[in-house]
């Protein structure tokens, strides 16, 4: 048995204001949600002494941990910026978790946010899209992140007959979860018709088919399992871990189609002792409506080229057999940088620990989550348990 | 607004762009171990050789996956769209970015025959694009 398994929980979890959040710098959002986890966790701020963050891209601070445990008031003895992109959470509660482990820690603080929607603008947030590019060998031809994946995605419809329909209902089932989600950036309905009728942006993938643009900060705080008795909230226990990085450009991306991720959840399952179908529900990244699709293959929810299936019968509906992103993801929820892969952990935690009402899923015994950075290039899978195992 | 073209700060890229401004696309070749790769580095990305020899590429390939972009990232792509983005698998194996460029560009479709040609990009600098080949 690892040595991580069950060891650590996430004791608290917290949202900022989701959305335009006008007037709000990135590092009040932080605060706040901060604020939430660590008042959710039955904890003072005085009770954490470690703080990881990762990066924004409207804030002067060249550390940023170190502005916002100054704004918060915090005294820390661990603390850090983690950055890994999109997979920037997963890295960072693995890194929170061997900390608290270890006694370099006693509480972790796990932050991210960022104010793209109002302190970037749509222009700005787009091209700093393009800047993903390799400098020399990609940014030249006019590429930008919803390109690179557009590049995934029209491979995976030529390998598999995949249809712009099947992207399509990920939007669109993502949008009816996060309808019933109170603090979700998008909960208007949004049809089929919807997504095939909006903008192109870069073909195959249209304005729906790309995550939002938003204002919002998450927080997690994470201790070890002894303390749950201790501490007011249903805990839930890491239960397993995995990472894996193949490449940072997509031109050197080995496969378009098969990534670091299946190696990553791979991992995830052996240090947890548990399989894909043991798993009650999931949250996989999902900067574009391919994005899930190819991950919910490599965590090996779906066959390769089936993973329409999961969406095209209902299965993946948060009233489904096998939920995915059930709080509306990075496509309804809410997207700020490395903010939307912490969404998910926070999502995991709340419906584990039972009581969402109206979006409760059924089977919330154990979740996995996938966060991943850059073009499918550095993977973070994360498996949660209500139970220690 | 001007197009972008690399400011490269590494010596294979400096290589690289100087042979593009002549016209000629090259690659480097691991003298250990016989690999090819792209994009231009220091060694070999499958064995760590600092042993390689730079070579002239056919400047042939194949549309891997491509993308029609709509929205430009940056006004100095505006006027362009829409315009393709694709990956080629060159002949010689590794897989490089590309637009593609000529007046049937947006007809492509994944496995079209492209071929290289040259870019002008101002001040004697030229980017390696490709364009479908004849009957593709």
């Amino acid at each position: 048995m690892s040595m991580l398994r069950s060891q650590a929980i996430v004791a608290g979890v917290g949202e900022s204001r989701i959305g335009k959040v006008p007037g709000v710098s990135a590092l009040e959002l932080c605060a706040e949600a901060a604020r939430r986890a660590i008042a959710d966790a039955g904890l003072r701020p005085r009770d954490i002494d470690g703080l990881l963050t990762a990066y924004t891209m409207t804030e002067p601070y060249p550390v940023f941990y170190g502005a916002l445990a100054e704004f918060m008031g915090l005294e820390l003895r661990y603390g850090a910026e983690l950055t890994a992109g999109g997979g920037s959470s997963g890295v960072m509660i693995y890194d929170a978790a061997l900390a608290v482990m270890s006694g370099r820690a006693e509480a972790v603080l796990v932050v991210s946010g960022d104010s793209r929607a109002t302190g970037m603008g749509r222009d700005n947030a787009v091209a700093a899209l393009a800047a993903w590019g390799h400098p020399y060998y990609e940014f030249p031809y006019g590429g930008f992140i919803p390109a690179y994946y557009a590049l995934i995605a029209r491979r995976y419809m030529h390998e598999y007959g995949a249809t712009a329909e099947d992207l399509a209902r990920v939007a669109v089932t993502q949008r009816e979860a996060a309808c019933r989600h109170p603090n979700a950036h998008m909960r208007s309905p949004l049809t089929i018709e919807d997504v095939l009728a909006s903008k192109p942006i870069a073909d195959p993938l249209r304005m729906f088919d790309c995550c939002l643009i938003s204002d919002a900060a998450g927080a997690i705080v994470v201790t070890r399992a002894e303390r749950a008795a201790d501490l007011p909230r249903k805990p839930v226990y890491l239960l397993g871990v995995g990472e894996h990085f193949t490449h940072e450009h997509i031109v050197a991306a080995p496969s378009l189609l098969e990534s670091g991720a299946s190696r990553s959840a791979q991992a995830a399952y052996a240090m947890a002792g548990v399989g894909p179908k043991d798993i009650d529900f999931a949250a996989l990244y999902d900067c574009f409506t391919i994005t899930p699709m190819l991950l919910a293959e490599e965590c090996g929810f779906a066959e390769r080229g089936e993973a329409a299936e999961l969406w095209k019968d209902g299965r993946a509906s948060i009233d489904g057999r096998f939920p995915i992103n059930t709080h509306g993801g990075m496509l309804s929820h809410a997207h700020a940088g490395a903010t939307g892969g912490l969404f998910e952990t926070v999502e995991a935690v709340r419906q584990l620990r039972g009581g969402e009402g109206a979006r409760q899923v059924a089977r919330h015994e154990i979740a996995l989550v996938h966060v991943e950075g850059g073009i499918m290039s550095n993977h973070a899978t994360l498996i949660y348990g209500a139970q220690p195992r | 607004m001007a197009l972008p073209f690399p400011d490269p700060r590494t010596s294979e890229a400096a290589h690289f762009f100087d042979a593009a401004a002549q016209d000629r696309l090259e690659l480097q070749r691991c003298a250990d171990c016989a690999t090819v790769w792209f994009y231009p580095r220091p060694a070999c990305v499958a064995c760590g050789a600092e042993n390689f020899a730079w070579f002239a590429a056919s400047g042939r390939g194949r549309v891997h996956s491509y993308s029609i972009v709509h929205r430009a990232p940056t006004p100095a792509f505006r006027d362009r769209v829409p315009y393709v983005v694709a990956l080629i698998d060159l002949d010689e194996g590794p897989r490089m970015m590309t637009n593609l460029v000529g007046d049937d560009a947006l007809a492509v479709a994944i496995c079209d025959a492209v071929e290289v040609l040259f870019e002008d990009r101002g001040e004697g600098r030229k980017l390696p694009q490709f364009r479908r080949c004849a009957g593709a």
